[in-house]
């Protein structure tokens, strides 16, 4: 029986540009996301079409969850963050069609994904608020005698803010193939076991089954958590407030 | 309360049968609609940001993550103090301690505990 984790391993396609499965999906998801895209909107037809009203669907949909959190302004960064939630919503959606490679579980690739976002976070709220944008780490409303250890705890905070955002992720895809990949082994090996264990071998595949259907949620629910979550982080560095 | 008498008196506006037991009655019933149509747009509008937390399992890991993160920030943070000033073990164990107290916090702010006092402000 093959190990759990074997789905997980990087196994070099063209050595020589050390491209590997993970590059190959990871371009396969870009291109996926742009040739679909395209090809949805190209005929730009005032009545849309199938193809087109779900291209458009998921621009209002990002469109929408972006000026809910940031406001209007906020739309300056909707090339980042559409970008974002296309590229997860497909390297996990690609990730669930058996036998190809899911880029979001391996947390190198999650924890670049966040430190982009949190990179754009800081370097804008630098660029337009200046020294104010370290506001974000003075809250309001504290006994002074209280404020050195708030502010210490609120960087260690804010520093945990891409750790969190590439963590949920990577652990949800990862969790959620292995746990496949386990009852998927256990129907093997209850058939392989012969006799009164070959017929409890259904079980696991109904219980792989559900979990397929459970995956498919997480997958576009992590998708979604993760542009949630850019768009809040995205809103302090446009608004520090306090 | 009978409702031909009602119909007659919105239609009509004569103060045929306005008696104060009628007006207050009115007021009572308006009062009970307003009451209903305003939480109802109380209960619309929330949904709108935290749908994150839709299923229970996406929340035990949402907030498991907060929390994880912040710890490990803590040891990252405080593991880097140690290199750069030698002071080990003490940074990594002070920088534990307050990473701790940070995942504390993003839980907190997470599950909504402290919805009050921070996202008022942020929108």
């Amino acid at each position: 029986m093959a190990s759990p984790i074997e789905q997980f391993q990087i196994k070099p396609i063209i050595p020589v540009l050390n491209f590997t499965n993970s590059s190959l999906f990871m371009v396969g998801a870009a291109a996926l996301i742009v040739g679909g895209l395209l090809l949805a909107t190209r005929k730009r037809a005032m009545v849309p079409g199938r193809a087109q009203s779900v291209a458009e669907g998921l621009h209002d949909f990002v469109a929408n969850t972006l000026t809910d959190a940031t406001g209007r302004e906020g739309m300056k960064f909707f090339p980042l963050v559409f970008s974002l939630f296309m590229f997860v919503l497909t390297a996990n959606l690609l990730g669930m069609i058996p036998g190809f490679f899911t880029v979001t579980s391996h947390i190198i690739v999650t924890f670049a994904l966040a430190m982009l976002v949190i990179g754009t976070v800081v370097i804008y709220g630098f660029l337009k608020h200046g020294t104010h944008f370290l506001g974000l780490f003075v809250p309001s409303g504290v006994p002074v005698w209280l404020l050195p250890f708030i502010v210490v705890i609120e960087i260690i905070s804010f520093l945990s803010r891409p750790i969190s955002l590439s963590l949920r992720l990577f652990a949800n895809m990862l969790a959620g193939h292995i746990a496949l990949k386990v009852f998927a082994g256990f129907v093997v090996a209850l058939l392989g076991a012969g006799g009164a264990l070959t017929i409890l071998a259904p079980l696991p595949l109904l219980m792989a089954v559900a979990l397929m259907a459970l995956e498919f949620l997480v997958a576009a629910l992590q998708a979604y958590v993760f542009t949630v979550l850019t768009c809040i982080y995205l809103n302090d560095a446009l608004h520090p407030g306090h | 309360m009978a409702d031909p008498t009602k119909q007659g008196n919105g239609n009509g506006r004569e103060p045929t049968s306005s008696d104060d037991a009628d007006l207050s009655a009115r007021l009572k019933s308006l009062d009970a609609r307003i009451d209903k149509a305003s939480t109802h747009r109380q209960n619309a509008e929330p949904p709108a940001r935290p749908t994150s937390d839709s299923s229970a399992l996406g929340q035990a890991f949402r907030l498991s993550a907060e929390f994880v993160s912040g710890v490990a920030a803590g040891g990252i943070l405080g593991w880097i103090v140690d290199r750069l000033f030698g002071s080990s073990p003490w940074g990594l164990i002070i920088c534990l301690i307050l990473g701790f107290c940070a995942g504390m916090l993003n839980l907190m702010r997470a599950s909504g505990a402290l919805k009050s006092a921070r996202s008022d402000e942020k929108r």
